[in-house]
């Protein structure tokens, strides 16, 4: 059973991009070291919920938001200096993004920039990292060729080794799986859910299923309201909105 | 939307009516055959539970197909395991009415019994619980359903009074020993009839309200 420390609270958070409402006064706790699932049609606000949470949102031109994000009683829009927060809440976005650089360097790129520099720990941070990616035994021979050429899967596996690699407390997932194969797939879930004993994750996907293999709640979101949230084996036997019921049983979206 | 998948829960709900309608009718002759002491009728409902047990498989099949193709959720998730279960209840009624019919055969061997017992009565209200427990489920009605499960009590006093009466029946009654002990099993598998029939009205407020109720328990 997931112990239930609040490590995020959103209270009451609306986003607008220009005129579009995108998140509707959402007030959710993510606990510590669960897994938060978020699934809805597409506009539905849960990738805007996502990055609310380490303020990718602000990047986007005419960005306004109202009300609070509070990450272990701090708040993350006024109190926390942007650089820090995003050493401490990590990302894995839906398309693996290799550097143009050696495994090797692409897995300590976050850590070099946070100034460690002593070989052994680097190569130390590299092996543990990979291995925690389920990506190790594939690379270890050729760390230092090209992250690039590496496949799909393995490059996403690679993404999520750089993310560990500056050790965050939680990781933000953006549909981490979409292009990926079911080897593939399986090998993320399974690290995530080994991940729980460290990190608070949540994940943002398409893939129900994926929500209803590896979440421990999950959250449906339908143009920009939290709908429903509640306990995973819960939303998938017996959701109480009917507009989870249908969407989970592709009914719409 | 419409979803293909609508069809294939459609063809799985028509295949459980099918089964419920042949059940339904092996109950309600297999009472005919023992009250108008009809061996012809008793051995139709003899024959009559292969068809039950073929469509009991087909019904399972499709279910576990639908399970691992669709791999259905919520509502639908519901439905098909609701619906396995049923359906095993179901099959299991077919048995009791094929037995019902086997203690038919023996008891038109002998005179029938001069004492009046209740069984009448007993059938009519396991009959009715089955019924009403198929109409629950055709029309997700959980209300009906949670009424057939209080009305199993009336039928299990029914089956205990039965017995007594039995048990307390003069000596010239009790022989041969045998029309009493068939009566006694008749009673106990109408007695079972109205268990599953309750069986089917639990699974059924699952179904529908999501909420456990057997074994008392209420959340």
């Amino acid at each position: 059973m997931v112990k239930k420390k609040p490590k995020i609270k959103m209270e009451n958070f609306s986003v607008w991009f220009d005129q579009i409402h995108a998140l509707k006064a959402v007030s959710i706790d993510v606990f510590e070291h669960e897994i938060l699932g978020a699934i809805g049609p597409s506009n539905s606000g849960k990738t805007t919920f996502l990055r609310s949470l380490n303020r990718f949102n602000d990047l986007t031109t005419d960005f306004r938001c109202q009300g609070k994000v509070v990450l272990d009683g701090w708040d993350i829009y006024k109190d926390i200096p942007i650089g820090n927060l995003r050493k401490r809440v990590g990302m894995v976005f839906a398309l693996p993004v290799a550097l143009p650089l050696s495994i090797f360097e692409n897995v300590v790129y976050g850590p070099r920039r946070h100034g460690v520099s002593d070989k052994n720990r680097l190569a130390e941070i590299v092996e543990q990292t990979l291995k925690e990616s389920y990506l190790w035994d594939e690379v270890k021979d050729r760390l230092h060729t090209s992250g690039m050429k590496l496949s799909g899967g393995q490059q996403q596996r690679l993404c999520l080794a750089r993310t560990l690699a500056v050790e965050p407390d939680i990781i933000l997932y953006d549909e981490p799986c979409s292009g990926l194969d079911p080897i593939s797939t399986a090998k993320i879930e399974e690290a995530m859910i080994r991940f729980k004993k460290k990190y608070t994750q949540i994940l943002v996907t398409n893939n129900t299923k994926q929500a209803a293999r590896v979440s421990d709640r999950t959250a449906f979101f339908l143009m920009g309201d939290l709908i429903e949230l509640d306990e995973t084996g819960k939303i998938f036997t017996f959701p109480q909105d009917k507009r989870t019921n249908d969407y989970i049983s592709g009914r719409f979206g | 939307m419409q979803r293909h998948f609508d069809e294939a829960l459609e063809q799985l709900k028509q295949k459980l009516l099918r089964m419920s309608s042949l059940v339904e009718q092996s109950i309600g002759s297999s009472i005919k055959a023992l009250m108008d002491r009809n061996a012809e009728l008793a051995y139709k409902v003899i024959k009559a539970d292969d068809a039950v047990n073929m469509l009991e498989i087909e019904i399972d099949e499709l279910c576990l197909k639908l399970l691992a193709l669709h791999q259905p959720t919520a509502g639908d998730l519901r439905f098909i395991t609701s619906t396995m279960k049923i359906n095993n209840d179901l099959e299991r009624i077919g048995d009791l009415a094929v037995n019902i019919g086997q203690r038919t055969l023996d008891l038109i061997k002998v005179p029938p019994l001069k004492l009046k017992i209740n069984i009448p009565k007993m059938a009519t209200a396991a009959q009715a619980m089955l019924k009403d427990s198929l109409n629950a489920f055709v029309n997700k009605d959980s209300k009906l359903a949670y009424e057939v499960c209080k009305r199993d009590d009336e039928v299990d006093d029914l089956n205990h009074e039965i017995f007594m009466e039995l048990l307390s029946c003069k000596p010239e009654d009790l022989t041969p020993v045998e029309r009493v002990i068939d009566l006694v099993l008749v009673a106990k598998n109408l007695e079972r009839v109205a268990d599953h029939s309750t069986n089917i009205c639990e699974d059924i407020i699952y179904m529908v309200d999501g909420k456990v109720i057997k074994h008392h328990i209420t959340d």
